[in-house]
């Protein structure tokens, strides 16, 4: 898709694509012919600019046609370079600008909470993402209201778009800070679904607190040439690249 | 407050907690905004569906958003200025660019918090909010037109901006009390020029085309409540009179008059006078500040009296 469209990023794309994976192909309940359906569990996608992975996900489950995925980023395609909600089902929130997935996501939890409903609602953040202000004020709001039925997961590959998180403004001990916000807070390989799907699954019910799970992956993991590579957070392989990208990835 | 006079406010509480008697999906929410919202009573009638997440302005309008997603309809409730400036790009993106069910209340908006200053004052809200697509921006003028925005906004499926004041205004006359949103209502009839306000200015905007009248100046006066979507039709009949005072309590650029005036422009041009304040303003208590920017009856009439020596016979 995005040697296609010459336009995208493939880095953060390639990190949370096992984490997608695992969401839409094992933990979320959801009818793709009922996106509005008052019980499904919400996913919102915060790390808006990953629309490569998050679209294939989408039509993987039937949200929409796998065709549709040709027209990424191209002249008035529903698939824009973030995802728009009036132009897909399925998708919860538009999203872009970084920080504002988790606070709508803790809006939402709070709906099912004075319901008593029994949806979940799971979010993922880049790491990079977790500078932004808004987070910790609405990782405040939930931890205060005690939203068990909220899941946020954050993708750290330890890089954002111009150097090394830890290089920029260190988040660690991100676990630390979490739990002193009154999460639960559990840390995975992002690449083994096995862990992703048990600590995902595992029923909220008495946790009697929001779950963060951080989820250790590796930036464009993969493609050798994208491994943990600042330079990849966007980008285009040129057509060698996308051979030998694609020869890897299968 | 002097008599004859009410806050807006109360009407908006009112209004609400009567709505939310008959439909358990609203809610409200708040940053630590429950007093200077008037929702102390709703908290009390209604525990469970007022939700305050502390002095977090980001947080409280992308939880509306939220909520709205899990199927209530909420009323996100706080001081314009903060409102408005610090969740911007929440309203752009979280509201308005995902077009959601959620009504955003500015409380206390314009210049009403007087000597606190330019970072309480909301006087560049409407520039800011007006240019968001799919957002309904409601100006009311009176009690009960508060009533009657708030009871609009709740039966709209989509975001909307109501700009209340906490400014006391008198109860406006009326023959024909209809509010709709989109469309003007005309508070005076006229023909030699119209006087087009909002919000707190226009029971002044009525006195001053009463005594304009006594002077033998005929003067329109046209209440534009809805700042989006603007009742173009109404604008096109106020150029028709020939010449256009606008008074709103905001920034002289980017609220009302500069919209009636891009209108205007590129389809009807007329002379115009935009009356507002023309930036961050000193310190100063509301009546000398409204005093200083020409925003009282006497101001009102003296524009109206410029315009007309530019109006093309």
């Amino acid at each position: 898709m995005v040697y296609e469209a010459q336009l995208g990023h493939p880095g953060g794309d390639f990190s949370s694509a096992d984490l997608l994976a695992s969401l839409y192909f094992g933990v979320l309940r959801f009818d793709p012919k009922v996106p509005n359906d008052p019980r499904r569990d919400r996913f919102v996608m915060s790390k808006g600019h990953c629309t490569g992975a998050f679209y294939s996900a989408l039509a993987g489950a039937g949200f929409f046609s796998e065709d549709l995925l040709d027209t990424y980023m191209q002249p008035m395609s529903r698939l824009n370079g973030h995802p728009n909600r009036n132009y897909l089902p399925g998708v919860e929130t538009n999203t872009g600008p970084l920080g504002h997935g988790l606070p709508v996501a803790v809006g939402i939890a709070i709906a099912g909470q004075i319901d008593g409903a029994d949806f979940r609602t799971f979010v993922l953040t880049g790491d990079g993402e977790q500078q932004e202000g808004s987070n910790w004020e609405a990782g405040l709001t939930a931890g205060h209201r005690r939203l068990e039925n909220l899941t946020m997961i954050i993708d750290r590959n330890r890089l954002q778009q111009g150097a090394r998180t830890e290089d920029t403004a260190g988040l660690d001990p991100l676990d630390d800070k979490w739990r002193a916000f009154g999460w639960q807070v559990e840390i995975i390989d992002g690449h083994d679904c096995q862990q992703i799907y048990d600590v995902l699954s595992a029923s909220p019910k008495g946790r009697g607190k929001p779950l963060c799970v951080i989820a250790n992956t590796v930036k464009g993991k993969g493609v050798s040439f994208m491994n943990d590579n600042v330079a990849w957070h966007h980008g285009v392989p040129n057509q060698e690249q996308y051979e030998q990208a694609m020869r890897e990835l299968v | 407050m002097p008599s004859g006079y009410f806050d807006c406010r109360d009407s908006f509480s009112h209004t609400l907690e009567a709505l939310a008697e008959a439909d358990e999906r609203i809610v409200t929410v708040v940053s630590d905004s429950v007093g200077s919202s008037k929702l102390v009573n709703f908290g009390k009638r209604f525990p469970r569906r007022q939700i305050n997440v502390g002095i977090a302005e980001q947080t409280v309008v992308a939880v509306g958003a939220g909520l709205a997603n899990g199927g209530k309809v909420p009323f996100v409730s706080a001081a314009s200025c903060f409102l408005t400036g610090r969740a911007l790009e929440q309203i752009k993106a979280d509201i308005a660019y995902s077009n959601v069910n959620v009504k955003l209340i500015g409380q206390s908006s314009g210049i009403a918090y007087g000597e606190l200053g330019p970072t309480h004052h909301s006087i560049e809200d409407m520039a800011w909010l007006r240019l968001l697509t799919n957002l309904t921006i409601i100006v009311p003028a009176d009690p009960w037109q508060t009533e009657a925005a708030i009871r609009a906004a709740a039966a709209h499926d989509g975001p909307v901006f109501v700009r209340v004041s906490r400014m006391p205004v008198p109860a406006l006359e009326r023959t024909n009390p209809r509010f709709e949103i989109g469309k003007a209502e005309t508070l005076v009839e006229g023909e030699d020029l119209t006087i087009i306000a909002n919000g707190t200015m226009v029971h002044r905007a009525v006195a001053a085309a009463r005594g304009l009248a006594v002077e033998g100046i005929s003067a329109r006066v046209v209440n534009m409540a809805t700042m989006a979507p603007l009742d173009e039709a109404a604008i096109l009949a106020s150029a028709a009179t020939g010449a256009i005072v606008t008074v709103e309590e905001h920034n002289v650029r980017g609220g009302l008059g500069g919209a009636v005036a891009e209108f205007v422009s590129t389809h009807h041009p007329v002379p115009m006078r935009i009356l507002g304040f023309d930036g961050f303003q000193p310190t100063g208590t509301v009546e000398s500040l409204m005093e200083l920017a020409g925003l009282t009856v006497e101001g009102i009439t003296r524009a109206a009296r410029q315009v007309l020596l530019k109006k093309v016979q």
